[in-house]
């Protein structure tokens, strides 16, 4: 007898079961979804609480004061010594003047005191951004180490504060996405065990008549294949709307524009894609694990 | 041909199942297992299909040596099996045709394959016009035919049959045991483990009883003797 890959009985035997063991195969993918919604929401929102906290990040800069003693120009012609400066992403050259001129708008309800002040009041200096925050202390010594420089402001714990939420936020979601993974894999397994539980007896006739554990596990592994992609599709589009759901709100009640959502849209390949996988991979690990028992005739 | 060489089999919770059996079944017999429950009758069953390892001694069937055979070997040594049960174990929800067409794929055989071989082993048991019938729609006798049908399908060397009419009446018990002779006129080695004093006796065929894990008699056109068991 001929001994092929028999690709179209395994897909016709894993659809039929599906259809079989309907109410079986419904909770595998009801759980397949809720599994993969929370799993989305969390990496959702530590992608979001990522993202905000990188605009936070780009917006604390650090001020290069210049030395009184070099003129404007002198000052002006430091620029590309400090733009050398390891991390140093972008340079902001600001005179006395317009620095006075900034300082006077934000306080202008103290605007009779500041009037008498001279233009020699505060110092030329640069506005500087960095690549990386959590460099924030080297960069500052760096740049105070050249010459023209007389001292650098930094909100050194600020920095050290994002790096810290950023990198708590990171480990939380983790270890979230771990555990809700493992449960996962958990419930469906014990889901299609009992599926394969009403089919015991056909798997131990097959084993009799010499079927190989490639051949018994294969239309299970279709099943969990199938039943994976249907959850990740499901389960896609409702985190959609639910997503939007939660960024309308946000818009709504965000009046200091604080949290700048991502749009679902833009992360829409890569969430489905992503789902898709994780559903797969849940769906046939499962399925594995939970015939594994069966097939020790 | 099945060997077995002094085999012993001790299970994990200290029962001696099989206590130095040796017994030879050579290819195209008709072989009688008997012997009371509890004896070893199906563990002996047991280690001939691979579903369990002696404790010591040799086992060969059909050409296995069943105590280093690897896991990828058994499907192959199972192939040369055709396996009955007492209670059929049919799949309900599947046709006569599809139960055995299922056999049939389990071990890869093309739609072509099925197509011819299942109408003829279907004609063989008797049942060439009940393919399309569901197991729950025949009478016991013929849900035996079934299985003996089930198999015949993959053509092994030998049948094993574990007590085979333990769920029929007399009339039909002697109608499956007349199958049973006829699959053996035909070249396949049957080996019948059955309870049935009536029917081994009937028959005139090679008997081997075994009691308390030990061959106690092998004899070629024996009895089953109630004394001796």
């Amino acid at each position: 007898m001929s001994r092929k890959f028999n690709t179209g009985y395994y897909v016709s035997e894993g659809v039929h079961s599906i259809f079989t063991h309907g109410f079986m195969s419904f909770a595998a993918v009801c759980m397949i979804v809720a599994c993969l919604i929370i799993m989305g929401s969390f990496t959702l929102l530590a992608a979001n609480l990522d993202n905000t906290l990188g605009d936070l990040e780009s917006e604390n800069e650090m001020l290069v004061y210049i030395d009184d003693a070099l003129t404007q120009d002198q000052a002006r012609m430091l620029q590309p010594t400090l733009a050398q400066v390891d991390n140093v992403s972008q340079l902001t050259f600001v005179t006395k003047e317009n620095a006075l001129a900034d300082y006077k708008a934000k306080h202008n309800d103290n605007i009779a005191v500041l009037e008498d002040l001279p233009n020699e009041a505060l110092r030329d200096r640069y506005r500087v951004h960095v690549y990386d925050i959590e460099r924030m202390a080297d960069t500052q010594a760096a740049l105070e180490q050249v010459p023209g420089v007389a001292w650098v402001r930094a909100a050194i714990e600020i920095a050290d504060g994002f790096v810290m939420v950023r990198n708590i936020a990171t480990g939380v979601a983790m270890v979230l996405i771990g555990i809700l993974l493992i449960i996962s894999l958990f419930i469906i397994a014990n889901t299609i065990k009992l599926a394969t539980f009403y089919r015991r007896e056909e798997i131990a006739i097959m084993k009799m008549c010499g079927a190989t554990d490639g051949f018994i596990e294969w239309p299970f592994v279709v099943e969990g294949i199938l039943l994976g992609l249907t959850g990740a599709l499901i389960a896609f589009f409702a985190q959609w709307g639910l997503y939007q759901m939660v960024a309308k709100f946000a818009i709504q009640g965000n009046g200091l524009s604080l949290v700048n959502m991502i749009s679902y849209s833009s992360m829409a390949t890569t969430i489905l894609a992503v789902f898709c996988g994780v559903g797969v991979f849940i769906g046939v690990v499962g399925s594995l694990f939970a015939i594994r028992k069966f097939l020790q005739v | 041909m099945i060997r077995f060489i002094d085999v012993q089999k001790e299970y994990d919770n200290g029962t001696k199942a099989l206590k130095g059996v040796s017994v030879r079944i050579d290819d195209g017999e008709f072989v009688f297992l008997v012997g009371p429950s509890g004896s070893g009758k199906s563990t002996l069953i047991k280690l001939i299909t691979a579903e369990i390892a002696p404790t010591e001694g040799r086992v060969m069937v059909n050409g296995f040596n069943l105590n280093n055979i690897t896991p990828r070997q058994v499907p192959q040594m199972r192939r040369t099996l055709g396996v009955i049960f007492q209670d059929f174990r049919l799949i309900e929800k599947k046709s006569v045709y599809d139960n055995l067409a299922f056999a049939m794929r389990a071990i890869g055989a093309s739609n072509r394959e099925l197509r011819r071989r299942i109408p003829y082993v279907l004609q063989l048991v008797g049942l060439d016009q009940k393919g399309d019938r569901f197991p729950g729609q025949l009478s016991g006798g013929e849900q035996q035919r079934v299985a003996i049908a089930r198999a015949l399908v993959n053509n092994p060397s030998m049948i094993i049959a574990d007590e085979p009419t333990g769920n029929l009446d007399p009339q039909r018990s002697l109608e499956i045991m007349m199958l049973l002779e006829r699959i053996n006129e035909l070249g396949t080695t049957v080996l019948v483990v059955t309870h049935e004093k009536n029917l081994v006796n009937r028959f005139n065929k090679r008997v081997v009883t075994i009691e308390n894990g030990r061959l106690i008699s092998d004899e070629t056109g024996g009895y089953y003797n109630v004394e001796k068991v």
